[in-house]
């Protein structure tokens, strides 16, 4: 697994510009606030459009040489700063919402993330970390190649986030899932990045 | 109480008011949701087009449905042409008009809870795998129902209330094209039906209340819908 990026975009007065080779693993994006790091995800996911350059996963080109892999095409797992479940549906419904049709042991499949007793509820009675890992177990389930993390624990207090933490690191570990994370946290960042980053 | 023929007069009203309402509930959703997210060239002009029946008089858009649904009008003459049926002097005239001036009110109020949708749970909704349809179907539209039912009845409450445009163009018939407000103003006409005017008048104003208390409890649950963790 390898992440090829070469992109650079234009934001109002920012100019927003990266270029990364990056093999198995964690890497993380490193960088003060307001650098640019989440429209980087945003570009990989093909949230946003890049003015120019590559962005190629596994030798697969999904931007560039006139190639435009649309957002539902490009099987980023992708966890937003904001857990942004969704709110009309419960936890299950969140969960299952990218599942497919092959969803049986789903419960097993996200089972490290202790959510196990949360399938019924509102995503407005979730705590924020509670959220934050069905936010996770959502991404996973859609059958990703890899994970993208934007601050996934800056809206968290200390205990909510070595919770959440623990789920990155077995994303890492034992499902082996290549994952590209922003943060500001320098402690985040060593103990998530395989590599960092610095932007 | 009501005697029958004023039941009838309620029911014709229902039965406009409900017409118009279902047909022109999908034609305002789409003309706000293309409001909404599509930026296109002549926007402000489409935009103002939707609003003239707010603020035309109403026996202006009376005549002008006139000209175009009567039998040399163009969508009269094809009316008459392909299914052989005319909407002059009948009850789907009358929805016809109500329709029309409900139009607006109805765009607006769902123009307002298409666009309160967070387009970044849409967003997310893409990167999990769901194309521009699903993502319509199982976010937009859902989170903008609360809203679009409170345009809805808006409109419906608009429709059943509908004067000038409708004794224009439909004129005002008894028992096809004369609803609620058609019949007060006839009765208004006659000596001594004061107890009649009572009555429909009393009809019209519970009718016109409960639909926008309807209205209002739907656009508060929209707003309770929306919040996003």
């Amino acid at each position: 697994m390898s992440f090829e990026i070469d992109i650079e975009k234009r934001l109002g007065d920012a100019h927003v510009a990266l270029t990364l080779d990056a093999g198995d693993g964690a890497t993380v994006l490193f960088g003060p606030s307001g650098i640019g790091k989440s429209s980087v995800l945003n570009m990989i996911a093909g949230l946003f459009r890049p003015d120019r350059g590559r962005i190629a996963v596994d030798g697969e080109t999904l931007f560039g040489n006139g190639i435009d892999v649309p957002p539902e095409r490009r099987r980023a797992g992708y966890v937003f700063q904001d857990a942004r479940l969704f709110p009309h549906m419960r936890v299950r419904a969140n969960l299952l919402y990218g599942a497919g049709r092959e969803h049986d042991a789903f419960e097993e499949q996200i089972g490290f993330l202790g959510i196990g007793h949360l399938l019924d509820r509102w995503p407005r009675t979730l705590s924020g970390g509670e959220a934050q890992r069905v936010a996770i177990g959502r991404a996973l389930l859609s059958h990703p190649r890899f994970l993208l993390l934007d601050e996934p624990l800056s809206s968290l207090d200390r205990a909510r986030r070595e919770e959440v933490l623990v789920a990155i690191e077995h994303v890492r570990d034992v499902l082996k899932l290549p994952i590209l994370m922003v943060t500001h946290d320098p402690a985040e960042a060593e103990r998530i990045g395989t590599r960092v980053v610095r932007m | 109480m009501l005697d029958a023929a004023e039941w009838g007069i309620v029911a014709l009203s229902l039965k406009v008011g409900g017409v118009a309402m279902a047909v022109t509930l999908p034609i305002a959703f789409a003309l706000a949701w293309l409001l909404a997210r599509v930026r296109f060239p002549g926007k402000v002009v489409v935009d103002a087009a939707i609003h003239l029946p707010l603020v035309v008089p109403p026996v202006v858009t009376g005549w002008l449905l006139l000209l175009a649904f009567g039998p040399n009008g163009p969508i009269g003459a094809w009316l008459q042409d392909w299914f052989g049926v005319t909407v002059l002097f009948r009850w789907t005239g009358a929805a016809i008009a109500a329709g029309v001036m409900a139009l607006p009110l109805m765009v607006r109020a769902m123009r307002i809870s298409i666009e309160a949708v967070d387009r970044r749970l849409e967003n997310a909704a893409r990167t999990l795998g769901a194309g521009p349809w699903r993502v319509f179907w199982t976010l937009t539209l859902p989170l903008s129902v609360p809203g679009v039912l409170a345009g809805a009845v808006l409109g419906f409450a608009r429709s059943i209330g509908e004067f000038g445009a409708t004794i224009t163009f439909v004129s005002n018939v008894p028992g096809e094209t004369q609803t609620l407000p058609l019949a007060i103003y006839s009765a208004l006409q006659q000596p001594g039906a004061d107890a009649l005017v009572w009555r429909l008048s009393c009809v019209s104003v519970g009718l016109s209340l409960i639909a926008l208390i309807a209205s209002e409890l739907l656009t508060r649950r929209a707003g309770r819908g929306l919040r996003v963790l």
